[in-house]
């Protein structure tokens, strides 16, 4: 039977990784991540799993990849300046189709940074993961409650398509406490998979050998791996649409942004602005079809992110072929406030708003 | 009975094997393969099958039977 | 009726030629593993992990299960797999570049952790496969093409030797063996034997480091990289068992 709990959000992430079968982490502490270490430190062993606290993120990385080609489920999070150590890995998890869940938990600036809130790490799990034509599905959850559902949901999309997900969520969301229904503890068959690394039989003459690509050649593996990379753009684009139909202004947001904007879009309406939202689940396929929903004669898309540069704005953009003008409202590093969305969005309708 | 098997073409030529054998059975011959490495010949009869080129060839080239 | 046989195992049967140099000591190196495998009857139940560069030549000169990862990380994606599957058999197999330099975190953090894993290291003192630069065992005064003038303390730094730094390290097993002569191979054979028999049993990190010529990188004949192996390498790095942790 489901259990009803009140968790942090990086707790309640880690519970619904082990209750998905994930028996395997490793990582190293960094604010705002290490609650999921440190409940995991416990919490791994009462299910018979592993966790490895390792001497930095990208041996993390190293070492979950050889514990997906033994076919485990795996999980590794850090926050920005751990994710940068985690390219080198995410590379080699894509190149070897190793399946695996990533976790990047969103703190301030560039550098070492500073420990509270930001979204300023869109470019680099959305647009960077490392050499060579790596790409990933990009999950971003934007309750706790979310946390929980979409862990589950990485786990069968990197083994639908063998190749890491990363969630990418924020301190907030991370730190908060809500209330969750957690999903009933799942067993997960490492031999189940014809890919993974295990015993041969006697009569097996040849084993797996993998460095990379397989010994098929990239001019045969380069194109198979592009299918997979539009397949994944193609049909794993996830996205909620607020009241978009009849929008003036379409908030454009994810994460504790998303949220913020959700209660924009009521304030907004209750005083006769027509605002909505396209709040994304996927940065990676972004979610080009949910434009498709929006009133054609939308004044203007407003992205609310917290960063500096409105890192999201090229992907929306593109997403609209630049027909629409874009707009931001950019928090940095305090969360967006609801009146200041509402107030843009009036400026956007009135024409003093300045494009970007 | 000493049966030795040389596939020469895997010989890469380091002649690591002239210089472990105790009998002085491997010599270098002045040919080469078709990859241009001088490969070697072994005198069978006087060879006591103690290993040494086996173990010492990088290349896999070397397999030795011994039968009384 | 045959009484003696001398031949190379079934995983490395039937396959083309590496992709090692001449004189390498690779080719040595990886089928006296293999042989310890074979005899162990471990064949169908071990996983190679191979660093990139020289070491994952040979991948491909066995046939069962082996994976080359990326440069300096042979020794964590192996950690991963046996917790995953600790009933095989996981070595990885890297050279002195990947063990000391890129990866080195790794090289003290595995044996601080005593992981159950065993780690053989091909010490040729340089980088092989980019085409013989320095490495952290390049000794005092060897030339290279990063140290062309030879490595000097002042510019480079000392050489590291594995030996002194484990010498705190409560691991299973630490051994030095080299592939320059028949008895050195023999005994090198052994060690590598005892450390997979010591992680087959659960005892915790087994490391050996394995002394090779590369003559190519050395600009030597072969003969001429074992006599360098044996008047200079062999002085600098001491021969023989450092560390045989008894049973838990």
């Amino acid at each position: 039977m489901a259990d009803r709990a009140i968790m942090k959000g990086n707790e309640a992430l880690a519970e619904a990784a082990l209750r998905a079968g994930c028996r395997f982490f490793s990582g190293y502490p960094i604010t705002p991540q290490t609650e999921v270490l440190e409940y995991l430190s416990w919490r791994m062993n009462e299910v018979g799993g592993d966790m490895i606290q390792t001497e930095d993120e990208l041996t993390g990385l190293h070492m979950l990849l050889g514990a997906s080609l033994g076919g485990a489920r795996v999980l590794s999070t850090s926050a920005g300046p751990g994710f940068a150590l985690f390219h080198e890995g995410l590379s080699y998890l894509c190149e070897c189709e190793a399946p695996s869940v990533l976790v990047d938990v969103q703190r301030l600036g560039g550098g070492c940074g500073g420990i509270s809130a930001s979204q300023g790490d869109y470019e680099e799990v959305v647009h960077g993961g490392g050499n060579g034509d790596s790409q990933y599905i990009v999950l971003t959850p934007a309750s706790v409650q979310e946390e929980v559902d979409l862990v589950q949901e990485a786990y069968e999309l990197a083994e639908k398509y063998r190749n890491p997900v990363v969630i990418m969520t924020d301190a907030i969301i991370g730190q908060m406490m809500e209330g969750v229904t957690l999903p009933d503890m799942k067993e997960h068959d490492i031999n189940k998979f014809d890919w993974a690394y295990k015993p041969l039989g006697a009569n097996d003459t040849h084993g797996i050998q993998k460095a990379g690509w397989p010994s098929t050649g990239y001019d045969v593996y380069g194109p198979y791996r592009l299918k997979k990379f539009k397949d994944m753009h193609d049909n794993e684009q996830r996205w909620e649409n607020v009241q978009v139909k009849d929008a003036d202004v379409v908030c454009v947001a994810y994460g504790i942004s998303s949220r913020v904007c959700k209660e924009a879009v009521k304030k907004a309406r209750a005083k006769g602005v027509k605002l909505g939202l396209i709040r994304l689940i996927t940065a990676w396929p972004f979610p080009e079809k949910a434009f498709a929903e929006i009133n054609p004669n939308v004044k203007g898309l407003l992205v609310v992110e917290m960063s500096l540069k409105g890192q999201m704005v090229p992907d929306v953009k593109l997403a609209t072929k630049c027909n629409l003008p874009v707009y931001t409202y950019l928090s940095c590093d305090v969360v967006p406030d609801s009146d200041m969305v509402v107030e843009t969005a009036e400026a956007i309708i009135a024409g003093t708003a300045e494009e970007v | 009975m000493v049966k030795i098997t040389y596939d020469a073409e895997r010989c890469k030529g380091c002649h690591y094997c002239v210089s472990a054998c105790p009998k002085k059975c491997v010599t270098p011959t002045g040919e080469f393969n078709a990859k241009g490495y001088e490969i070697v010949k072994f005198n069978e009869a006087d060879c006591i099958a103690c290993g040494s080129c086996y173990t010492m060839c990088p290349d896999y080239a070397i397999t030795i039977v011994k039968e009384d | 009726m045959a009484t003696k046989t001398f031949k190379i195992p079934e995983a490395l049967e039937g396959l083309g030629s590496h992709g090692c140099c001449q004189g390498c000591g690779h080719g040595i190196a990886a089928r006296i593993i293999y042989e310890v495998i074979e005899e162990m009857g471990l064949t169908k139940n071990c996983i190679a992990f191979h660093d990139l560069a020289c070491g994952s030549n040979m991948l491909y000169a066995q046939k069962y299960h082996g994976f080359s990862g990326a440069h300096g990380r042979a020794i964590p994606t192996a950690t991963g797999f046996k917790r995953t599957r600790p009933d095989m058999l996981v070595f990885s197999y890297a050279g002195d570049g990947a063990t000391y330099s890129i990866g080195m975190q790794h090289t003290v953090h595995t044996a601080m952790r005593d992981e159950n894993i065993t780690a053989i290291v091909i010490n040729n003192t340089n980088f092989g496969m980019t085409g013989g630069q320095m490495s952290p065992t390049s000794l005092i005064g060897q030339k290279t093409t990063s140290s062309p003038a030879g490595r000097t303390k002042e510019l480079n730094g000392n050489p590291v030797d594995v030996v002194k730094l484990y010498t705190d390290m409560d691991i299973a097993y630490l051994a030095r063996g080299a592939v320059d002569s028949v008895p050195n191979i023999n005994k090198t054979k052994n060690y590598i034997r005892k450390a997979f028999a010591k992680q087959m049993a659960g005892e915790g990190f087994s490391f050996v480091e394995i002394l090779a010529p590369c003559p190519t990188n050395w600009g030597m004949t072969p003969a001429q990289s074992l006599e360098r192996m044996q008047n200079e390498v062999f002085k600098k790095y001491e021969l023989g068992e450092f560390i045989e942790r008894s049973a838990k």
